[in-house]
């Protein structure tokens, strides 16, 4: 077995029963190597982490690996861990959701804890579609696209969610895609190792449900689409917004400084504590 | 006088609380270090009464942005080791009804008080009623059990709270102190023992934390970070957490377990009061804060040298079914007086054959011991 399986295996739950539940050449599966390497890297204690996620097939994912893992509801899995994070504040709890878990039934959610900075990891993987139900279309499915529900074609606009996400207020987003690989290990170490709310929008391909409606072929086209349209955020800044047009930045969007909700929380803790000392 | 200020985690005295904050303390008390709530009337003060004492004991409160966040928090928190509760009042109750299940599913212990109010939807949100009372058994989808107290005084927000906390910890199960605003809103008395009863989950290394030998057992529950790597989902799950949805063996025994682990200790969860039933002929059957107007109802015809009694639920759910066919078979008659169209009086006919009476007001006031007494008197 060459290192590299062997090290996937080692962070497997092995009682677990594979086969998984995802299509063969889904996207989801590169990612949860891009995730394990990090990890990995960062050296974290398998009991120290805590995946947390919602449900979709993006959501199924910490259900095969040998953490702790919080499986929930859709759309709630941050709400979930910022209980998790507060409780336990030496935990790394990291938040896996789909585009429709995140921003649709979760988009609530996913603003207000990116405003509240607190100390979690957030990843998006974005694969414009509902994959588990079965290909309905997501906020995040593109103007002019098809699916199950839109079978025009869709007329709403979509959500851009890592600049949803600056906006919001986390202190640290990248985008990246599963063709890039290596950006996205280091997109993700990055991500665990900043200290406040950060966000990682990983854009899959959805090939069984979103290619195959909108005829883009197999996982590899897919991926070579990811390939040719996917533009470094420093390359973009010398760009005309005309070339920009349809394309991807990845990339760190955002690495910024702002007061995080657990310090700010002791702090608060502090002056309860002694006010009520002076009775 | 309120407390504005405490020193010590866990009062010890006589204090003249609102029932709210009685709840509030009594949380403290239970070792409860984790809130997390969204306002709403009439259940606010309690969560401004955690806001300030939680800091003051070094536990976490926080202001989610609904009232699923809160319970979805309150849930994380509880499977990072925390005592957890919320508390909500009519629609931010609705709104937490898919996580309930996810509580109930995953066996995670966690507290919720509801303040009820005037419903349906947003009704009259600053008025009394007693809507909630199936909806806290059944609000969820699917089967599943829950343990809920009904209190009627200030004193027993205090000790249901604790109670709630100590039977959510031992069964796993999620716990509700289903008070309404009259019970919320009422300022009385409140002693505070030197000694309070706690009860904390129980852990044990290796052990799988989703199943039992036993068809009605309760497994241990390690927390996250405790050296397990605990695989905790919403899905249909072995003992070890392993989802397991396509089998039918497995899905059955689970849902039998969580039924059955509260349905077959009743005995120990379930709390009833009984007044002048000895030589009674009607009784009456009450709960929540119109068991006062009952009481003195029933306490005015005895001067008459009338026979009636009265039976209170303290606990709701698990229902008191043995106790309620009992009292079926000592009476010829029992009036149930609810602020609801009678939600409780449906259940208690399941379990008597005697005459069952509804008496319901919905207009978001209490039920005055007058009312009471001359529906008593009909049916005398
Ligand atoms: C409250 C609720 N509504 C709807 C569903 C059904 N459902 C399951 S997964 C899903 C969407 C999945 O799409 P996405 O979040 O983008 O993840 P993907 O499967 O594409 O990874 C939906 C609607 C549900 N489980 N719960
Ligand atoms: S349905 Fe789409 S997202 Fe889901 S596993 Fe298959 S390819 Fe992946």
């Amino acid at each position: 077995m060459p290192e590299i399986t062997k090290l996937i295996h080692h962070y497997l739950r092995h009682d677990k029963k594979f086969p998984h539940v995802w299509c063969p050449g889904c996207g989801i599966g590169i990612f949860l190597g891009a995730l394990i390497r990090a990890i990995d890297r960062i050296g974290y204690e398998k009991d120290e982490v805590v995946l947390v996620s919602g449900i979709g097939c993006s959501g199924r994912l910490p259900v095969y690996v040998d953490f702790n893992t919080l499986h929930t509801t859709h759309g709630r899995a941050l709400t979930f861990a910022t209980g998790i994070k507060l409780a336990n504040p030496n935990l790394k709890v990291i938040v896996i959701m789909g585009d429709g878990d995140a921003v649709a039934i979760g988009g609530n959610h996913f603003i207000h804890a990116a405003r509240r900075n607190i100390d979690l990891t957030a990843i998006i993987i974005n694969n414009s579609i509902y994959g588990m139900t079965g290909g309905q279309s997501s906020p995040t499915t593109p103007y002019g696209m098809r699916s199950t529900t839109t079978v025009y074609s869709n007329i709403e606009q979509s959500f851009k969610i890592s600049e949803l996400a600056v906006t919001a207020g986390a202190v640290f987003v990248g985008r990246g895609t599963v063709y890039h690989a290596k950006l996205l290990d280091s997109l993700m170490e990055k991500a665990f190792l900043k200290r406040g709310f950060s966000v990682v929008e990983v854009i899959s391909h959805c090939h069984t449900q979103y290619g195959r409606q909108n005829r883009l072929g197999s996982a590899v086209e897919m991926m070579k689409w990811q390939r040719d349209n996917a533009i470094p955020v420093e390359k973009s800044l010398k760009m005309r917004p005309e070339e920009l047009e349809g394309k991807i930045l990845i990339g760190v969007l955002v690495d910024r400084e702002l007061p995080i909700y657990q310090e700010e929380y002791e702090k608060i803790r502090e002056r309860a504590k002694a006010s009520a000392e002076r009775g | 006088m309120p407390l504005k200020s405490l020193q010590s985690s866990f009062l010890k005295g006589t204090f003249y609380l609102s029932g709210n904050e009685a709840s509030a303390e009594g949380a403290i008390a239970a070792g409860c270090r984790f809130y997390a709530g969204y306002p709403i009337t009439p259940s606010s003060e309690l969560m401004e009464r955690m806001a300030f004492r939680l800091r003051e004991v070094g536990g976490v409160f926080i202001q989610m942005e609904d009232e699923i966040a809160s319970i979805c928090a309150v849930i994380g928190a509880s499977w990072a080791g925390a005592k957890a509760m919320t508390a909500t009042s009519g629609p931010g109750f609705s709104l937490m009804q898919e996580a309930i299940g996810y509580a109930a599913f995953t066996e995670t212990p966690c507290v919720i008080v509801d303040v009820q109010r005037a419903g349906p939807c947003t009704g009259q949100a600053t008025r009394v009623g007693s809507g909630d009372m199936m909806q806290v058994k059944w609000g969820s989808h699917g089967d599943y059990q829950i343990i809920a107290f009904s209190p009627w005084s200030s004193q027993e927000m205090y000790d249901f709270t604790i109670k709630a906390f100590n039977l959510s910890e031992k069964y796993r199960v999620p716990a509700f102190v289903m008070a309404d605003e009259a019970v919320g809103h009422l300022r009385e008395t409140v002693r505070i023992p030197e000694k309070i009863e706690i009860w904390n989950r129980k852990k044990q290394k290796g052990i799988p934390p989703f199943g039992t030998e036993e068809a009605d057992g309760v497994p241990p529950m390690p927390s996250f970070g405790e050296g397990e790597r605990l695989l905790v989902t919403g899905s249909t799950h072995d003992a070890l957490g392993y989802r397991k949805t396509d089998d039918p063996e497995v899905h059955s025994k689970l849902v039998q377990r969580i039924n059955l682990k509260i349905l077959n200790h009743r005995k120990e969860i379930v709390e009833t009061e009984e007044y002048f039933l000895e030589d009674a002929e009607v009784a009456i059957l009450s709960y929540g804060f119109t068991a006062r107007s009952s009481l003195y109802a029933v306490k005015g015809l005895r001067k008459e040298g009338r026979r009636v009694g009265m039976m209170r639920l303290k606990t709701i759910w698990p229902f008191p079914d043995e106790k309620v066919s009992e009292l079926g078979k000592k009476v010829r008659k029992i009036l149930v007086p609810e602020m609801n169209l009678g939600q409780v009086a449906g259940e208690v006919k399941k379990y008597v054959t005697c005459e069952v009476i509804s008496f319901n007001q919905t207009n978001g006031e209490i039920i005055r011991p007058e009312k009471i007494k001359e529906e008593l008197r009909k049916i005398l």
